[in-house]
Formats: C-alpha cells, structure tokens, sequence
C-alpha cells in the first residue's frame, strides 16, 4: 500500500474543534506542512490567539504560547528575542489582529520582528458568535451591526495587508484565499515563502488568508465561499503585496 | 566598592548582574532613568532590550521571553503598571516567572509624578483579574532597591510566578551609596537557562523525545480549571507561609506607640523615632519589607499590655492600613496618617502626631 496522503508531523493527532466547514483546519495544515517540508519543526515555536483558533496549541506539534486577545505579536518579539535560535510564528483572526492587537502588529511590522503572521480574515468574530469584525464589509449584518455596518457611523473594514504595506520594515506581505482547491494551491505557496524566509532570518512575513464562517454567516460551506469570492475579495484583493526576496538584493 | 547611584540605575544594574537579559519596557517618569539604563547597558551584555509601543506590549514580550525560560523584567509607574494588569494576571496564571518594578507616582488617573504608595492596593490584592498572588518586595533605601532585584528573580523562578518591587518616585530618583553583588557569570547564565528545560520553550528533537510544551492559562473544562486553580492557590499558601519579611526598629516592651509603615513612609517615620527617642519617648516601627505576603503575625507580637495605639504612616488615603487592623484585630486603636497627590510628609510632622497621641 502506497501512502499517498498523512497528517503532517506539525500537527498533533488532537482533533480540531473547528466547526463542519471551517477552513481553520485548511490553514493550520498548511503552515504545518511548511514547517515539515522546510525540516523547522524542531527549532519552530508557535502562539495561538484569542478567537476561534485559541485551541491551536494544542494542533501544532511544536512549543506553542496561547497569548492574550491580541498581544500575540508582542509576545511572538518576547519569544524571539529570548531565543534567536528558533523561529516563531503567530496565527491570528480579525478581531485579535485588527482590533483590539492592532498596536501590537504595527509595531512588530515596523521593527521588521524576524518571525511569521498567518492572519486568518473571515470578516467575523466567530467564537464569540458572530459580532461584528473590523473587517466586516460595509452593509453586513453581524450580531453586533444588527442593521449592516454602517460605515457612516463605525467606519470601513480594514484591509491590514495595504496598512502595514505603509511600512518600511516588513520582508514580506500577501493575501491569499481559502476559498476553492486552486486558491488553497496558491496560499500553500505563500505560507511556504513567507516559512522559508522565517528559517533563513530574512525579516518579518506576514500572510492574510481570506476564510469563511458558515456557523455565523448562516450559509452552507460552500455558498460561504461563493459568498466571499463575491463580497470579501472585491474588498480584500488577492495578491503578493511586498517581497524583498523577489526584489533581490535586499537581504 | 560602593557607588553613589540613583534607585532607577541600581536596580537596572541589579538586575543584569542577576542575570536578567530580557527587559522590555515604555517610557514613563520617575521611572525612566530605568529604561534608558537598560537601553544603555544591554547591548553591551549581549542581552536584549526593546523599547515596546505600550507597557501592555512591554508585558507581553516579557511573557514570551519568561516563556522561553528567560529571566525577564518589566518596569514602568502607577498609570503603566495598570496597564500591565492584564499581563501579570495572564504571568501568574501560566506560572511563569518574571519581575515587574512599579516606581510608584501620584494617581488616580495621570496624577502626577512625585513619590506616593497609593498603588498598595493593585499590588498587594491582586490588580488584574481572576485569582492569583503576587509576591510584592518594598524596598526603603536604594541598596535594598538593588538587592531585591536579584531576591525578586529568585522568588520568580522558585514559585514559577510574577514578583514585584514596589518602589517610589522619591527611591527611584534619590542617589545613595550602593554595593552591587557579583555579575552572574556565564556558568550562571547557563544554569539558569536550563533551569526551566523541563516546561519552558526551548529547541526541540525528534521522536521519541519530541516535547510539545504549552505556555497559556486557558483551560476551558472548569473541573480541570477548578484543579488549576487549586494547585495555584496551595502555591500562594507556601509563598504566604514561607516569604514574609519586616524590619522591628526600636521596639521595646514598654511602646506606648507601635507605628507601621514601609518604603519611603518608613524612613521619615524612623527619623520621627530617633528625635523622639533622643527626647526620652520610646517608639517602635515594623517596617513590613515584603508587603505581600503580609507579616501580619509579626504586628500581633509586637503588642503588648502597654501598647495603646498602632500608628500607621502611608503616602495615601489609607490602604495597607486595613491589613494593619486586620493583624491587630481589635487588640488596640489603629489610627492613620497619610500625605497624598505626591506630597510627602515630614518626620516633624509625623512627631508632631506621636506627639499628640502621647499626650506629651
């Protein structure tokens, strides 16, 4: 029998507390096949935020660090700084990252902090059940913006990958999607590059993956996906935004 | 060799010599003679300072770093350490050791900048959310500032928890001679990196010896989290039972007066003490050195069938007053005497209210 297909050595055998649909799981593969693929595994410490993905210490089969809502960045530069020899990456949602961490990831961006943020951005809280996110699009109905957001009144969504493109420091900053097999292909290819130079200390990479939330959009799996292609990306552009290891020359 | 140093350099120096090579803090007065101490000599030690954007990012860097087993220290005044309130809570909840040095400033709010202890209260019970103890060391002299650095990172590493040095402003920016301990050495530096291998961060191996270590303070079973909890509280019980520490000066069996006051409060009261003695009045002090845990039972022994009034001296409305009564229990008068919004009180002063109580 040929083995075609395993669970990563990245990822524990603890089941996913994610719900039917989620694309967390997605995600977490992905990064965890990087860090098998580029043999980081040993030498790789991980944080997990405050949202949906909070259990993610227990997933990822390294040293792992739960922080507080938002502070992941900041305890990622503690980490880093504390042991140089290993590599960190944070995963965080859009209420941690864009919201209450905000501070947090601008600061980490701008010092060029040499570790990795996978930011996972569905446009929802949704562990909290469905409040809205500072990236809700405009006129969407969430828990909290009862009558659709009202840009008027709480203002836009923030596109992070454009924000801290403003900034000198960072290595590396793109947006993929989660949102068809294809997609999955090339964010798998974003998570590696911005992994690779994680290990060869290139400087600070950052990789927004557009995701979905069935549970509090109230739509299937797949219509959630539809639904996203339709609305978030016209909002939230795939596409590389800065590479300095493409650029040449800069490392 | 001793040196003539302001408070905010020593305990700075201290804590490198004990081997601190992770500080991370914000700018704030009196305490930045502090952080530009540290940002000055760590890169000359191979250690690591980061000025954060906030005390709150300050904290949380030092939660990473202490995670990774580092010894690693925060500093900042009163309006700051509110802000760290959610870190230390988060430190103690997932037993990891650090130290934070409070140079406490007038408040609430933005207050002002001079010397006060109005901050006893976050402190000593608690100050962040959820239930946990912190070990709260009140230095009164710029030498037990510094020597309580390297005290503050044992206590830390022993009960895996935050320690806290609750200085002043007057502590902080006053200059006294000072003796500083050895510099650990790089054997030293070794041992205490290794020191938490067995649940810290740290590289990894291959299987069978891959460990997957967790640093957090989550735990959302609560039969599993009442466990957690329990286990934390039976660690305060041993810091409670074994880290009390108090200064007696000048107690006699024959005090009228017991006086109770630590830090900066302590010194103009122990100058208000020596007057008096030399004018024939005898006058006791403890001087509660650590101020969490309490030594309480060390207030209870020095009363006596002569002791007709326990004084307490604090800059502030009142507040370790309560656990004086608490300790006292009824067996004589507490009575109270406190300066606020940065204003300190004088020893004529506090004679002037011994006087009064006496009678004399």
């Amino acid at each position: 029998m040929q083995v075609i297909a395993t669970r990563p050595k990245s990822l524990t055998d603890v089941g996913f507390t994610y719900c039917p649909g989620c694309l967390h799981g997605v995600a977490h593969r992905l990064i965890a096949e990087a860090m098998d693929e580029l043999g980081m595994r040993n030498q790789t410490m991980g944080i997990a935020p405050v949202g949906c993905s909070v259990f993610a210490y227990k997933f990822f089969n390294c040293d792992m660090a739960e922080a507080a809502h938002g502070r992941a960045p900041a305890v990622a530069t503690g980490m880093k700084r504390a042991r140089p020899d290993m590599h960190v990456f944070t995963y965080q949602g859009d209420g941690d990252l864009a919201a209450i961490g905000t501070a947090e990831i601008v600061h980490a961006a701008n010092r060029g902090e040499h570790f990795s943020v996978f930011f996972v951005n569905n446009a929802i809280y949704g562990m909290t059940g469905g409040q809205m996110a500072p990236t809700t699009l405009p006129a969407m109905k969430t828990s909290t913006s009862p009558y659709g957001r009202d840009v008027d009144d709480i203002g836009y969504p923030i596109a992070v990958c454009e924000m801290l493109n403003s900034l000198k420091a960072p290595y590396f900053i793109e947006r993929v999607s989660l949102l068809s097999p294809q997609d999955i292909l090339k964010a798998r290819k974003a998570v590696m590059k911005a992994m690779r130079y994680n290990k060869e200390e290139r400087g600070f990479t950052f990789v927004e993956l557009i995701s979905t939330c069935p549970t509090n959009w109230g739509l299937d799996p797949l219509k959630s996906c539809e639904w996203a292609r339709e609305n978030m990306l016209p909002y939230f552009p795939i596409g590389n935004f800065r590479d300095k290891g493409a650029e040449g020359g800069d490392k | 060799m001793k040196v003539l140093m302001k408070g905010n350099e020593a305990v700075a120096e201290a804590a490198i010599r004990a081997g601190c090579r992770h500080y991370f803090a914000y700018p704030i007065t009196p305490q930045s003679e502090l952080i530009e101490y540290m940002a000055k000599m760590m890169p000359k030690v191979g250690g690591t300072f980061v000025q954060a954007e906030s005390e709150i990012a300050a904290i949380n860097m030092v939660y990473g770093a202490a995670g990774c087993g580092k010894r690693a220290m925060t500093s900042s005044s009163s309006p700051g350490i509110s802000l760290k309130q959610e870190g230390i809570s988060y430190c103690s909840g997932a037993e990891l050791p650090c130290v934070v040095v409070n140079v406490q400033r007038g408040g609430p709010g933005l207050g002002d900048i001079q010397p006060a202890q109005g901050d006893y209260f976050q402190a000593t019970k608690g100050g962040g959310h959820g239930d946990y103890r912190i070990i709260v060391l009140a230095p009164a002299s710029v030498q037990e500032f510094a020597d309580m650095a390297a005290q503050a990172f044992d206590l830390a590493d022993k009960y895996r928890n935050p320690v806290m040095i609750l200085s002043d402003g007057m502590l902080g920016q006053m200059m006294e001679p000072v003796e500083f301990a050895e510099p650990a050495t790089e054997d030293d530096l070794e041992r205490l990196d290794k020191q938490h291998w067995d649940w810290c961060m740290h590289p990894n191996q291959d299987e069978p010896n891959h460990h997957h270590h967790e640093i957090n303070s989550l735990e959302i079973d609560p039969v599993v989290l009442e466990q957690h909890v329990i286990a934390l509280g039976k660690k305060f019980d041993r810091m409670e039972a074994a880290e009390k520490s108090w200064e007696e000066y000048n107690l006699a069996p024959d005090n009228e007066i017991l006086c109770v006051a630590f830090g900066t409060a302590s010194r103009i009261v122990k100058s208000a003490i020596d007057d008096l003695k030399e004018e024939g009045v005898n006058i006791g002090l403890i001087r509660p050195i650590n101020v969490w845990p309490y030594p309480s039972e060390a207030i209870a022994a020095a009363l006596t069938d002569k002791t007709k009034l326990v004084y307490t001296f604090e800059l502030s409305l009142g507040q370790m007053v309560e656990d004086v009564r608490l300790a006292v229990n009824g067996k004589a008068p507490v009575e109270f005497y406190g300066k606020v919004g940065g204003i300190v009180f004088t020893p004529e002063e506090v004679k002037d209210k011994l006087k009064l109580a006496l009678k004399v």
